[in-house]
């Protein structure tokens, strides 16, 4: 009997260990879906929380055993005090989160409302929110164009034997390192309408038809915020490419070049097939950075001019902060979270698919 | 190759020790559980050492609340800590913070609403200080004005079911009205000791200021509140406070004619180019810059502001004046009360000393002192005397002041939001006023009906 459990575990292990992107969204979504249950039986109780730690312990035993049964208990206990502040840091507050979000509390109060999934259908109807979804989409169609082109440009020229190479590297990385706020700032003096660099560089070259205030006109606020946040973020692209560039061996490219081929078909067929995790890996940063832009926004627009800047960042702030809906703030950060998780596995699924094609 | 019952003894071996693991997991579950709502508050000062720990975020005020943190602890033996968070958003967040942690030090400000000071108050968060205002003859409370205190204050039929008391100290007053550079009066052909009293010679001011390439008004119209607070102005001076507050009630939909007009207001002002370009992404702090630097003629700011320009700029000539009036037969009512107050953490072990501490604070010979080196309006009565020109003319304001913390309803939050952006989005021309208003009356509706609901 004792060895029907082992092999089952084994097996069960192996299972999670191998599911594809589509099993690990279905098993996430149903993970989800029976926290929930147990959250909407004992969602005022201690009883939530020894659940869901009890559903944590079932899964660190479930890893202990398998990993005694494939002979590496010793190095188990050696990520127990990793797991120990997993728990704390990221178990706890996301069991809080998912607490908090099906309740009304303004963030002080000592008792909170239950309010069940109806902080989830107000976001539903929150048109607001979805317009903020869709604002943060378009700067993240931007970087993922504008900005990861630019990255692999340059990434392509540094990798060549150029002179001073290391100079542009260090140059290139400025911009991610600079703080956000400081960044925001600078541009929101350049964009300015009336006293910005970018106007009086328009007006130096007699183009004073195109000079208006860029971040107070609802037609290019967005974008502007987009370029500069492209403009900040291409450098982390840029170091990554640069490292995936550097690891296709050279002798690929010399025999290419002795089967005849340009530059164009080695880029096409010996650097993009090569590159694909990096290019996924570089764009799922992507997605997750931009999604989530905040700082540069609160900096340069606060949201504005109307809702025109606003991304779900700014909103779940805004909710919280400004108008003490503390449990609408979580549920609209959870269901962020989902989405972006969504997009995740989505991207990988993609990868996958592109590996094997 | 291990055999099966290896496999099954080693695993069985281990048992203990995941039963030990697993049970250290679930007290840690249960012991985090009470952490997030029962804590108790970690001491923040031992009542034997006679420390009292202060938070704020005044970072204009800091070198003067040192001194005095000085001179109290001379005269007292009582050490005051002071530590300073800012900016204020940063601030507040830790106070926030604190507070769920109950872990707020033992006299501290609150930046927020009267929603968000009530719910402090029944958190047991804020100490009731009405015993103490009322002690002696009520000799600390008529100290300390009037309309300071009311802020503070909450009636016996409040809405948000707190016990009548009041529960900070102010310790400076403060009201927002409008500042009008005299220099650039006078280049516009304007007499710069006669500002416009109403909207049309407001538009007719604007208008010449403009012929003479000069910006009219500039307010920090990024940062919501600020339009919230002028519209709130006009609409008092429109349709009288009694509209206003029946509208908040919900007795009076947005799409009134009187609302229409205060929206139509801000239409008015874009149309005519009244407004200096970019204010509506613009931070108070960039208004202030540009007014400061002589940029803009007008400027919608609070008193504070005093401080502020004399640090960007100490030659700016400039006057103050209230809000040019609409409707000439009503006040016009501005913004103001307590500028910055201070609470008592109710569960602080050094609450008496930190009440003590906040009555000297706010008695005369200290008053005069913040005044003097911080530029503000003091809040003790007996101070008035003995305070600059300009901050003299922003206190002649105090006799028309109304708050939001003072009036028997509030807004609803939502509302409140697409009031302030719905008028961003009139000055940049993408809504009209009748257009924002019918907005409003839907989403009033629809969050009456959310709230009665709940």
């Amino acid at each position: 009997m004792g060895f029907h459990l082992a092999e089952k575990i084994k097996q069960c292990y192996n299972a999670l260990h191998n599911a594809t992107p589509k099993q690990k969204v279905v098993g996430t979504v149903l993970l989800l879906a029976a926290l929930e249950t147990v959250f909407l039986f004992f969602h005022d109780s201690a009883v939530f929380w020894i659940l869901a730690y009890g559903l944590v312990t079932l899964a660190l035993i479930f890893l202990v055993l398998a990993n005694i049964i494939k002979k590496s208990l010793a190095a188990f206990f050696f990520v127990v005090p990793a797991l120990a502040i997993f728990s704390i840091f990221y178990i706890y507050p996301f069991f809080k989160v998912l607490q908090l979000s099906q309740h009304a509390w303004d963030g002080i109060s000592p008792k909170m409302v239950f309010v069940g999934l109806s902080n989830f259908v107000e976001i539903m109807k929150d048109k607001i929110w979805w317009v903020s979804m869709r604002n943060a989409g378009y700067i993240t169609l931007i970087a993922l164009t504008f900005q990861n082109a630019l990255a692999l440009a340059l990434a392509l020229a540094c990798d060549r034997q150029i002179r001073a190479k290391n100079f542009y590297r260090v140059i290139f990385f400025i911009p991610p390192v600079l703080s956000e706020v400081v960044v925001g700032l600078i541009w929101r003096w350049i964009y300015d309408g009336d006293y910005g660099f970018l106007n009086y560089t328009l007006n130096l070259l007699g183009l004073h038809q195109l000079t208006h205030n860029w971040l107070s006109d609802p037609n290019t606020a967005l974008t502007c915020v987009a370029i500069i946040h492209s403009w900040k973020g291409f450098g982390w692209g840029f170091m990554i490419l640069l490292a995936g560039l550097q690891t296709i061996p050279k002798e690929l490219y010399e025999a290419a070049r002795v089967d005849g081929a340009n530059v164009w078909q080695s880029f096409k067929n010996v650097t993009i097939p090569l590159m694909i995790p990096v290019f996924v890996l570089v764009m799922i940063l992507t997605i997750l950075g931009s999604m989530q832009a905040f700082v540069l926004i609160l900096s340069m627009t606060g949201g504005g001019p109307g809702y025109h800047t606003e991304v779900p960042v700014t909103r779940i702030l805004a909710s919280m902060q400004g108008s003490s809906m503390f449990g609408y703030a979580c549920a609209q950060g959870l269901t962020f979270g989902v989405i972006l998780m969504m997009v995740s596995f989505a991207q990988m699924g993609i990868s996958r698919k592109l590996k094997q094609a | 190759m291990m055999n099966r019952s290896g496999i099954f003894k080693k695993t069985l071996s281990s048992l203990p020790l995941f039963l030990l693991f697993a049970g250290c997991w679930l007290l840690a579950a249960v012991f985090m559980n009470g952490c997030g709502t029962q804590g108790a508050q970690a001491p923040q000062a031992q009542a034997a050492g006679k420390k009292i720990i202060i938070w704020h975020w005044m970072t204009d005020r800091e070198e003067a609340f040192q001194e005095l943190a000085k001179r109290y602890e001379a005269k007292t033996g009582v050490k005051v800590v002071l530590e300073l968070y800012a900016p204020s958003d940063a601030y507040s967040q830790k106070v926030r913070a604190a507070a769920q942690a109950r872990a707020l030090p033992d006299i501290y400000g609150l930046l927020g609403e009267k929603r968000d000071f009530a719910a402090f108050i029944k958190a047991g968060h804020v100490a009731n200080l009405t015993g103490a205002m009322e002690a002696q003859g009520a000799a600390w409370k008529n100290l300390l004005y009037e309309k300071a205190l009311a802020v503070n204050e909450f009636k016996a039929d409040n809405p948000y079911g707190v016990e009548p008391g009041i529960y900070g100290v102010p310790i400076d007053v403060m009201n927002i009205q409008m500042v009008y550079n005299k220099k650039l009066f006078q280049k516009a052909g304007l007499d710069p000791e006669r500002p416009p009293k109403d909207w049309a010679e407001f538009v007719a001011d604007c208008q010449k200021l403009k012929e003479a390439g000069i910006q009219g008004l500039v307010s920090g119209w990024g940062e919501i509140w600020m339009i919230d607070c002028l519209a709130s102005n006009f609409a008092f001076n429109i349709m009288g406070p009694e509209k206003v507050l029946a509208t908040i009630r919900g007795e009076v939909p947005y799409t009134d004619p009187d609302w229409v007009k205060v929206f139509s207001l801000f239409k008015e002002m874009a149309d005519r180019g009244m407004l200096a370009s970019g204010i509506v992404t613009m931070v108070n702090k960039s208004a202030e810059q540009n007014f400061a630097n002589e940029r803009s003629a007008f400027a919608f700011n609070g008193s504070w502001c005093v401080n502020v320009y004399h640090g960007m700029n100490p030659s700016l000539e400039y006057g103050v004046m209230l809000p040019p009036k609409v409707n000439l037969k009503n006040p016009m009512y501005i913004w103001g009360g307590a500028g910055s107050s201070l609470l008592v953490n109710d569960r602080s072990l050094v609450k008496e000393e930190a009440i003590a501490f906040l009555k000297w604070l706010t008695a005369t010979e200290q008053q005069a002192y913040l005044s003097e080196t911080t530029r503000n309006l003091p809040s003790n009565r007996k101070v008035s005397g003995s305070i600059p020109a300009i901050l003299a003319d922003f206190s002649k304001g105090m006799d028309n002041v109304t708050h939001p913390n003072i009036w028997p309803v509030n807004e609803l939050p939502k509302v409140i939001e697409r009031f302030d952006k719905g008028i961003q989005s009139i000055i940049i021309g993408e809504k009209t006023p009748e257009g924002l208003a019918e907005e409003l009356a839907k989403l009033k509706a629809e969050e009456m009906a959310k709230k009665g609901n709940q």
